[in-house]
Order: C-alpha cells, then sequence, then structure tokens
C-alpha cells in the first residue's frame, strides 16, 4: 500500500509542477514526472514475493512469475513517452528562440 | 523489500529538489536521479526489460534536455518573484483536485491486490501458450512482438510521428 502511494505522491508533485509553475522547462519535468509515476505503480501491481523474471529457463519445473502483463504495457508506454518528451522540448526550444523567454506569464503578454 | 523503500523517498525527495531548484541543469541532473531509480526499482522487482529500456531512455531525456537548456538559460526566474493572481488561484484549483483525487484514489488503492500479491488471472495463459506457440523464453518480448504485436506497430507509428514533428519545427531550410 505505501509503495502505491508513494507512486501517487510523485503523480502529484508531477501534476503541481504543470498546474502552477511558470518556467517551461519545469512543465515538461512535471510531465515527465507523471509518465514514471503511472509506469512505476503498474511495474509494482505486478510484482508478486518469491517469484522470479518472466524468462522461461527450465521448461520441466513449475513457472513462479512475476505478472509479465503489465511489464509489456509499461515497455510501450517508456518508449512512447520519449517521444512525447522530444516533440514538446523541441516545441519550448522554439518558443524560447521567439520571445527570448521561458515564463509562460511573460509569453501571454507579447503578442504575435 | 527495505531497498526498495529507501529509494522511493530517494526519488521523492529528488523530484522536489527538481522542481523547486532555481538552475534548470541542476533541476534536469534531479530528473536523471529520478529516472534512475525508477530503472533501479524496476530490478528489485524483477523487470529487467523495463529496468533496460528505462536506461537507454532516461540517458536520451536528460540529453534532450540538457541540449535544450544549453541553447537557451540556465536560470528558472520565476522561482522567488511574488505570486501572481493566477498562480494562486491555480494553487487553490490544485488543491482542490488533490482532495479529490486522493478521496477516489484511496477507494481503488483499496480495491487493488496488495503489494507481492499480484492475482496473474490473464498472465496465467500468457505464461502457458508463450512458449509454445511463439517460441519465445522471455515472455515480455512474446506479448509485445507476437500476442501484442499490433500494439507494438502502434508504439513504432507514434515514435515515428514524433520525430517527423521534431524534423519539420528543427528544420534550417524553408524558414523565414
Amino acid at each position: 500500500m505505501i509503495v502505491f502511494v508513494s507512486c501517487i505522491i510523485l503523480f502529484l508533485i508531477g501534476l503541481y509542477a504543470i498546474v502552477t509553475k511558470r518556467n517551461l522547462i519545469k512543465i515538461a519535468i512535471g510531465f515527465a514526472f507523471i509518465e514514471y509515476a503511472v509506469n512505476l505503480l503498474f511495474a509494482l501491481i505486478g510484482f508478486k514475493r518469491g517469484a522470479l523474471a518472466p524468462i522461461i529457463t527450465q521448461i520441466d519445473k513449475p513457472h513462479n512469475f512475476v505478472d509479465p502483463i503489465p511489464q509489456a504495457l509499461v515497455l510501450t508506454a517508456i518508449v512512447i513517452a520519449l517521444g512525447t518528451t522530444a516533440l514538446m522540448l523541441t516545441v519550448i526550444l522554439r518558443i524560447y528562440n521567439r520571445y527570448k523567454t521561458f515564463d509562460i506569464a511573460e509569453i501571454r503578454k507579447l503578442k504575435g | 523489500m527495505i531497498e526498495l523503500y529507501l529509494f522511493l523517498i530517494f526519488m521523492l525527495i529528488a523530484a522536489i529538489i527538481a522542481i523547486e531548484i532555481q538552475d534548470l541543469l541542476a533541476a534536469i541532473i534531479s530528473l536523471g536521479a529520478v529516472g534512475f531509480s525508477v530503472a533501479i526499482m524496476f530490478i528489485f522487482v524483477h523487470a529487467p526489460d523495463l529496468a533496460i529500456v528505462q536506461i537507454v531512455v532516461e540517458v536520451l531525456t536528460v540529453v534532450i534536455f540538457v541540449a535544450v537548456v544549453l541553447r537557451t538559460t540556465h536560470v528558472d526566474e520565476t522561482i522567488g518573484k511574488k505570486l501572481s493572481g493566477t498562480q494562486i488561484l491555480s494553487i487553490v484549483f490544485y488543491a482542490f483536485f488533490v482532495i479529490l483525487f486522493l478521496t477516489v484514489m484511496i477507494r481503488s488503492l483499496q480495491e487493488l491486490p496488495a503489494f507481492g500479491n499480484a492475482t496473474m488471472k490473464v498472465a496465467k495463459e500468457y505464461i502457458k501458450l508463450g512458449l509454445p506457440q511463439t517460441g519465445g523464453a522471455n515472455i515480455v518480448a512474446d506479448v509485445i512482438l507476437d500476442f501484442r504485436a499490433l500494439d507494438t506497430l502502434g508504439e513504432a507509428t507514434v515514435l515515428f510521428t514524433s520525430v517527423i514533428g521534431v524534423a519539420a519545427l528543427m528544420r534550417k531550410v524553408g524558414r523565414k
């Protein structure tokens, strides 16, 4: 229970950065934290005490594995997170080149 | 599992430092600390594939962040300024959301199986059929590359789209 709650705290820290910070880089860091929190929560839910990683080494013995389904889902999500982060940072770089600031309040003031 | 708890505490402290520090390069290093502790925790919960992918992705993420910050500025001027009206409003709304979110989340966490006791209803079939039907010993690789191969195709499409987006935004030729 405590491990799940600390994942949720990381999610809320990321959401705090997105909602209240005015610096664009801090907002991008908040998005990255939310992605980590969800990925870690999935991997922790699939954990089983005393089990092994889901790789078959002996065929004749009964298998005792951790849940492979959340791992397969998260593997896709991690790679997609990299793509979204890269695209977001490129847009942030373009905004900086145009307005010379990361402050979203300043950007809102400058028209055009 | 004491090391897992230690890494969770380390991760949360690094996350708060990354959000509140003034130097953006230090914030990115703290982001890297969070990402690598997530990778180490993947090893603790027996997910070696995830740990490998997370390390590669984390290195790339930190490199991209540092490349952006080195081309621009590494001082966060907004830290230490007085809070504006919009910011106070958003903090109030954030507090409301946290209360709502926690009330819903506590209920759904009680529905989940306790940590360390995964139910594995669906996974039983995949583990049973993984080796005979696909011939792969790694069940995770069997799922993403064979049973759910179309999802992986979608993932590749998303990655390709984002690469096209980055290339279009960073282009020099044809930009006035």
